[in-house]
Formats: C-alpha cells, sequence, structure tokens
C-alpha cells in the first residue's frame, strides 16, 4: 500500500480550502463576525471584556470550526471520490486524518493564529500569556476539527445535514471545552489542565479518523 | 446464551412476562423508595433540610442517566460487531428514555441547587456541563438516526456516534472527583465503601434498583413494539411486491 492516495487526498482538501475565493477566508469572518459581536452585545466596559475575552473566542473557535466542516467529505460522497478510494483499498482513516489534518492547516490555524488579534480587541494586556493562550487555542482548534469532522462524516450523505453536524459534533467537544476554558481561566485544580488539554487532543486524534472512516464507508453505501 | 436471546421471537417470549414483571417490582421499589423519602427519614439540616428528599429521585435519575448511555453504547457495539438486529432494537429504544432520565436529573439536580447552593444552574461545575452534554448527545443521536434515509444507514451511523460518545461516560463520572466546585464527591460507590448511613443509602439503592426496573421494562415494551413496527413494515413491503 503506497501512500500515494493519502497524500492526493491531502492536497485536494487543501486546494479544496483555498479554492472559490472564500473557502479559507469564510470562517475567519465567522470568528471576526462573531467577536465582534460580544462587546455590542454587552457593552464596551475594559473589565467586562478582559473577563469574557479568552472564553468568548473559545467559543467562536468551535462555532467557527464547524463553519468549513460541513462540506468536507460531502463533495467527495456526491462525485464519486470516495467509491474509488474503497475500491482501490486506501485505508479511509488515513485519508479521513489526511482530509482534516489539511482542513485544520487552511481554517483552524489561521482561526488559532488570529486569536491573539482578537484577545488584544478584548482588552488583553500584551504579554507571554497571549503566546500561551494561542497554543492552547491551536490544540483544542486541533481536537475541535477532528471531533468535527466525525460529524461531518456521519451527515455527509444527509442534505442540509449543518445543523446535524453541530447537534453531534458539540457534545464531542465537551472535554476540550472543559479543560480548555480550565487551562485559560486558572481557577482551582487547572494545574494538569494544559497537559489533560493535550491528552484530549491526542485521544481525538487517534479515535476520530476510525470513527469517521467507518461513516464514510456507511456514506459510500 | 445471549445469541438465544438475539433471536426477536425468543425476545418476545421472554419479554411478554418478563417486561409486567419489570413494572411492578420498579413501582413496588420506586413506591417504597418515595415512601421512605418523603415520610420516614429525618430531616437533614446540614444537607438543605427537606430539600434533600430530592436526592431520592436525582441520584436514580443520575445513575440511570449514564448507565442508560452506556448501554446504548454496548448494544451499538454489539451491533456493529455482530450485527444481531435486537441490539439495535434496543439501541433505538433506550435513546429517548435515556434522554428523558438524564432530562430528569438535570431538572431535580436544579431544584436541589437552587436552595442549597443558591443556584440552578452553575456554568463552571463540570459535572452539570457533562450531563447537560450527555442529554444533547441523546438528542443528536436520535437527530441522526432521523436523518438518515434507511434503517440500516440509521443503525450504522447511530453505532458509530453512540461509540464515539462513550468518551463522555467516564468524563462525567469522575468530572466531581477530578474538578472541584459545588457538585459534591462520590459517597456511594469509593473506595472507602459507602460514606453515607444507612437510614439514608437504603432507600437510596432501593429507589435506584426500581428506577432501572421501571427504565428496563420500558425498554422492553419499546423494543416489542418496534419489532412489530419492523414486521409490518417487511410484511407491507411483501403484499405490494405480490
Amino acid at each position: 500500500m503506497s501512500g500515494a492516495p493519502v497524500l492526493a487526498a491531502f492536497r485536494q482538501a487543501f486546494g479544496e480550502a483555498w479554492a472559490g475565493g472564500a473557502g479559507a477566508l469564510m470562517p475567519l469572518g465567522f470568528l471576526g463576525g462573531a467577536a465582534v459581536l460580544v462587546p455590542l452585545g454587552i457593552g464596551s466596559d475594559t473589565q467586562t471584556l478582559q473577563a469574557v475575552g479568552p472564553g468568548i473566542i473559545w467559543v467562536a473557535l468551535a462555532l467557527s470550526s464547524l463553519v468549513t466542516l460541513e462540506r468536507i467529505f460531502q463533495a467527495d460522497v456526491e462525485d464519486g471520490t470516495l467509491d474509488l478510494w474503497l475500491q482501490a483499498g486506501t485505508p479511509m482513516a488515513a485519508i479521513a486524518a489526511a482530509k482534516t489534518l489539511a482542513h485544520w492547516l487552511a481554517a483552524g490555524l489561521p482561526l488559532a493564529l488570529a486569536s491573539p488579534l482578537l484577545a488584544l480587541m478584548f482588552q488583553a494586556q500584551i504579554s507571554p500569556q497571549l503566546l500561551t493562550d494561542l497554543g492552547l487555542y491551536t490544540l483544542g482548534g486541533l481536537a475541535f476539527f477532528f471531533w468535527g469532522g466525525v460529524g461531518a462524516a456521519l451527515s455527509a450523505t444527509v442534505r442540509r445535514g449543518g445543523l446535524l453536524i453541530a447537534l453531534i459534533a458539540l457534545p464531542l467537544y465537551v472535554p476540550t471545552a472543559i479543560f480548555g476554558a480550565l487551562a485559560m481561566t486558572g481557577g482551582i485544580g487547572s494545574d494538569g489542565a494544559p497537559m489533560l488539554l493535550a491528552a484530549s487532543t491526542l485521544f481525538a486524534c487517534a479515535v476520530a479518523p476510525y470513527a469517521m472512516a467507518a461513516a464514510l464507508r456507511l456514506a459510500a453505501d | 446464551m445471549w445469541s438465544y436471546f438475539a433471536n426477536p421471537h425468543k425476545f418476545l417470549g421472554l419479554s411478554n412476562w418478563l417486561a409486567p414483571v419489570f413494572y411492578i417490582a420498579g413501582a413496588l421499589c420506586i413506591g417504597w423508595g418515595l415512601w421512605q423519602a418523603l415520610w420516614i427519614i429525618p430531616k437533614d439540616d446540614y444537607q438543605g433540610g427537606d430539600i434533600m428528599r430530592v436526592m431520592f429521585v436525582h441520584v436514580p435519575a443520575a445513575w440511570l442517566a449514564m448507565a442508560s448511555y452506556s448501554a446504548l453504547a454496548i448494544a451499538s457495539f454489539v451491533w456493529f460487531i455482530w450485527r444481531h438486529e435486537l441490539a439495535d432494537i434496543a439501541a433505538k429504544s433506550i435513546a429517548p428514555l435515556g434522554a428523558v432520565w438524564t432530562a430528569l436529573c438535570l431538572a431535580t439536580g436544579a431544584i436541589w441547587g437552587k436552595p442549597t447552593w443558591g443556584t440552578w444552574w452553575q456554568w463552571d461545575d463540570a459535572r452539570m456541563m457533562s450531563v447537560l452534554f450527555l442529554f444533547f448527545l441523546f438528542l443528536g443521536y436520535m437527530a441522526l438516526r432521523a436523518a438518515m434515509d434507511s434503517r440500516q444507514k440509521a443503525a450504522r451511523a447511530g453505532a458509530i456516534l453512540a461509540m464515539v460518545g462513550a468518551i463522555n461516560v467516564p468524563l462525567i463520572k469522575f468530572s466531581v472527583d477530578l474538578f472541584t466546585s459545588l457538585h459534591q464527591p462520590a459517597s456511594v460507590i469509593t473506595a472507602d465503601g459507602p460514606a453515607m448511613p444507612a437510614v439514608y443509602l437504603t432507600p437510596l439503592l432501593i429507589s435506584g434498583l426500581g428506577h432501572s426496573l421501571l427504565f428496563g421494562g420500558l425498554v422492553m415494551t419499546h423494543m416489542r413494539t418496534e419489532i412489530r413496527e419492523r414486521r409490518i413494515a417487511r410484511l407491507t413491503a411483501k403484499a405490494l411486491e405480490a
């Protein structure tokens, strides 16, 4: 078994994310839009914004990961690429992992990189803390993409399955959200939280590709 | 033995008498538990007075919320590996009932929380959050099944989601021990044995048994309906062909 189809899937997914103009800009725009609405909604008090900022960015990150994931496997189901992969006997878990990783690189990483900027909009002080937070957002975002991919693969054959993805994926986001928020807020028992966040992300990367593969085999039927 | 009961016909025979037995035994246990809880056990001023009596519904509901999701995941696993149709029927039947008991757990928890902690809901409490998302997981499971266009697809998609979602169960179980927050740590199943006097523990356990029996009875009835519905669908298809 050569790695060529997996590499091709990666390249295709990566190109897809940039093609059509608004591919990777969509989630970024969504992230920015959602974050901008918050100060308009809750007022511009510096103290309040500083307090809610990190959490708002988490939420916006989780939601904007759902924006692109809706389409990640749908095109493959529609144009028959999926059937070709299955016929060629390519390991579907590897394909799914490659595609998700490509989408994360194209959309998820920019989202995380934009987070310090958003934090500044929420009146955060410029400090090394911003870089730590950036790392946490990157880790958490990766888990969001992998769990969201499971939802996307499961609803790949469902027409207008966007809302369904959200309903399926959000409960799977829970460990990431809990450990992430714990690491961010630094309350009681938060010492090990970054490690637990990393562990849950690794777990997502290990388990989600197999769930996606099973769901894709189902979608091909 | 398990593959013996994997036969829907055998299951219909078994559940025909077992379901009523579960209902009657469950009603007796729940009734006795409620009687004990409401009239017999002493008022506990430390735990907020009379409101702690809601524990005899809340804790069984919480157990069942977790147990029903575990059962859903196990049934999904059995169906996924061995393709016993009955396991899928069980999973399909467990989901709505599990959602109901999870909702009951959330509702009684909020009712208990208001007088004791002064809040209906505490957002940074990991256990409340994880139980809430368990509820969403049940809803997502049902929505996914409903969105699929064939029964086979619904079964497969549901099984994958149920197995993946099982990651949340240990998180819920250990959330009170992992994170310090409002919710009290485990006090029934601990390494040192139950940290609760018998006057509370016995009605609690009987109540839990009663809820489990009622749940089991309802699942069996739901499964019987589902088996008959599938039979009707098959007979209708056959009649249309002829």
